[in-house]
């Protein structure tokens, strides 16, 4: 990880870097949000206040997963109709990145990954539709449209522009999950696991009110 | 490098207001919860902006008074969790049929559940893999992360009542299709509404479990029948009441064989004698003496007769040349035969054996005294005394009494799992009636 300072084109304040590979970053003081171009940052847009959320995750929390010890740098703040989700993007120390979803404190933690092979075009994915990865039968568990509600911090893409989305949810019998995002063309394959709270390992949590951890 | 790690603000209850009543009402899931119901008025009340909204007034038949109350704290698998939201799911056209969930939440662990019915309690949590439909001993069954649950009962639930909040939006009225699957003390849940199913895995507790985690100050109530993951107390028992027996009866071989060598079975006496009835003089005599040696042992006395058709009466005494000491027993040996219209058949034997147990050793003499009818013919006979031989009725016996404890096991753990099936979709066919308890 790299320590790497910027300052932000808005309001001059610095602008840390936890991670080389960010493409995208938010100023931590004018909420502008900035895009990293070859040699400084561009404001691209500005974040609206970002929804309440009750997750115990934020920019900085740390955490260890079967002995790969990660940091939150940035997150994805997702809406639909039965409520919302967060995708904390999370970097290990190699540089390379992943996803801890939190949806309502269920955790789980996926990676892009590239398809073994072509994935299945949009109009063929609907409920119980199954397909084969790996030697591993997933099957669509639903299938999401999610209107983007907020971003902050450092982003492997740009997300600034993005509105509607769309996910399909794949599971197998064994607990593992894929998720493909149509909303990108090509659409992309996300795949991963059900983590429980406690094989995270984390520290740096949020505090609430009459809590302890 | 953390520098920039500005950690939050701690994260604060809310307290709001209901738009129906203007009643306090506290949200205790923080951000999560997406309904919250009026302590005051019960109105259903959207949480989700940042004020609340009416969602629906609910008419209040009576108060319900959960068993664990809200805002009880209590800790389960190590973690403490917080009781914000209760629901009542009564089952559609059974009235009086339901079950009580309580939402439990820790903000960091997340959402639980708690189910109750008849004191017969749940410990839940949703499950996110897939579900492979398979059998079970002939029942249709679930494998869901290496185990199988078998398909226990259906129901179509109806929520009929709801206190606190929770973090979807609820209603009264709404319907549910469940089916419950079990592997005690496990249990597997599917709940399907229109457009989702879910699935949860149940762990049974007791109401003891239960009044302990949240201590409950009032007396634990006593739980009625057999919950369908309630675990049975002879689960295993059974298996482990055979394997003891098993060894039990290897042992009892063992006893056997060492009886079998260590057995002197020795032949002391021998003799043969003929008995005229209806002779003239005495009929009783006495054999030559005989010694029986070593520790006090039993003794066998055989008799083997050319007996046809026919009865003898023995009366003997053994008695101990030296004291003049005697035990004193008869035997009847009688032998029938013949034919008749269910074809041949014969009755008794024409030799028969006693045993006399715990004869001290020393010189012995039998007196004999053979009885007979006076026209029957005259009969031959041989006395045969054997010192120390071994007695296999006490094997026997004993491998029968040590059946008991595994069969009386197997037949309570029987009666226990047919008790819990009488409750389901498949009740067993002995039972007449469903749910008589």
């Amino acid at each position: 990880m790299s320590g790497h300072t910027a300052t932000c084109p808005n309001c001059g304040a610095p602008v840390n870097f936890r991670w080389s590979g960010a493409v995208q970053t938010t100023c931590e003081f004018c909420h502008s949000i900035l895009v990293r171009t070859d040699l400084d940052l561009k404001k691209v847009g500005q974040v609206a206040d970002l929804p309440q959320d009750s997750s115990p995750i934020h920019l900085g929390t740390e955490g260890q997963y079967q002995n790969r010890p990660f940091v939150v740098v940035g997150r994805i703040i997702y809406e639909y109709e039965q409520g919302g989700w967060n995708e904390w993007h999370v970097v290990h120390n190699d540089g390379t990145s992943g996803w801890l979803a939190d949806a309502q404190l269920e955790y789980d933690l996926s990676f892009w990954t590239k398809p073994p092979k072509p994935l299945p075009p949009f109009e063929k994915v609907h409920r119980d539709a199954v397909f084969q990865w790996d030697k591993q039968q997933y099957r669509v568990t639903s299938v999401t449209r999610a209107h983007y509600k907020g971003v902050e911090g450092e982003l492997p893409f740009e997300y600034w522009d993005k509105h509607d989305m769309i996910f399909a949810d794949l599971r197998t019998t064994t607990g593992e999950f894929a998720t493909i995002d149509y909303s990108e063309n090509p659409p992309l394959l996300f795949m991963g696991r059900p983590v429980e709270f406690d094989d995270l390992h984390f520290k740096n949590l949020r505090e609430f009110e009459g809590w302890k951890q | 490098m953390s520098s920039l790690a500005v950690s939050p603000p701690v994260v604060k209850a809310k307290s709001l207001s209901c738009p129906n009543c203007g009643g306090p009402v506290e949200l205790r899931g923080f951000a999560h919860t997406l309904s919250v119901v009026c302590p005051s008025c019960h109105s259903i009340l959207d949480a989700s902006t940042p004020t609340l909204t009416l969602v629906q007034r609910v008419q209040e038949a009576q108060r319900i008074q959960p068993m664990i109350p809200l805002g009880s704290r209590g800790k389960l698998e190590n973690t403490v969790y917080e009781v914000i939201g209760f629901q009542i799911r009564d089952i559609v056209g059974e009235p009086g049929e339901g079950w009580s969930e309580y939402l439990l939440f820790n903000p960091y662990k997340g959402f639980r559940y708690i189910s109750e019915y008849r004191n017969h309690w749940n410990f839940i949590r949703v499950l996110a893999a897939l579900p492979e439909p398979t059998k079970s001993r002939g029942k249709y069954a679930i494998r869901m992360l290496g185990q199988t649950y078998t398909h226990f009962d259906h129901a179509d639930a109806v929520t009929s009542s709801v206190l606190g909040e929770f973090p979807w939006r609820v209603k009264v009225g709404e319907m549910a299709q469940v089916d419950d699957y079990v592997s005690p003390p496990y249990m597997l849940s599917s709940e399907a509404t229109p457009g989702e199913v879910v699935w949860s895995l149940g762990e049974y507790y007791t109401c003891a479990q239960i009044w302990r985690a949240f201590q409950l100050p009032d007396r634990v109530p006593r739980a009625s029948g057999v919950f369908a993951n309630q675990p049975s107390p002879y689960a295993g028992r059974t298996a482990s009441a055979w394997r003891l027996w098993l060894w039990l009866m290897i042992a009892l071989f063992g006893i056997t064989l060492v009886m079998g060598f260590t057995s002197t079975n020795k032949e002391v006496f021998r003799h043969s004698y003929s008995f005229t009835p209806g002779a003239a003089g005495e009929p009783s005599f006495v054999t030559d003496p005989f010694d029986l040696q070593g520790r006090p042992d039993n003794i066998q006395l055989e008799i083997n007769t050319n007996l046809n058709n026919n009865w003898a009466y023995f009366n003997f005494a053994l008695i101990n040349q030296d004291s003049g000491h005697g035990y004193d027993f008869g035997r009847e040996v009688s032998y029938y035969y013949g034919t008749d219209s269910d074809g041949s058949w014969s009755e008794g034997k024409s030799r028969d054996s006693v045993i006399l147990p715990n004869v001290s050793p020393g010189r012995y003499y039998l007196r004999v005294e053979p009885e007979m009818d006076a026209t029957a013919t005259p009969m031959q006979y041989e006395l045969v005394v054997r010192r120390g031989v071994p007695v296999w009725i006490w094997i026997w016996l004993a491998a029968l009494l040590l059946l008991i404890p595994p069969i009386f096991i197997k037949i309570r753990s029987t009666a226990f799992e047919s008790k819990r099936w009488r409750e389901s979709d498949y009740p067993p066919s002995s039972s007449s009636s469903r749910g008589g308890d």
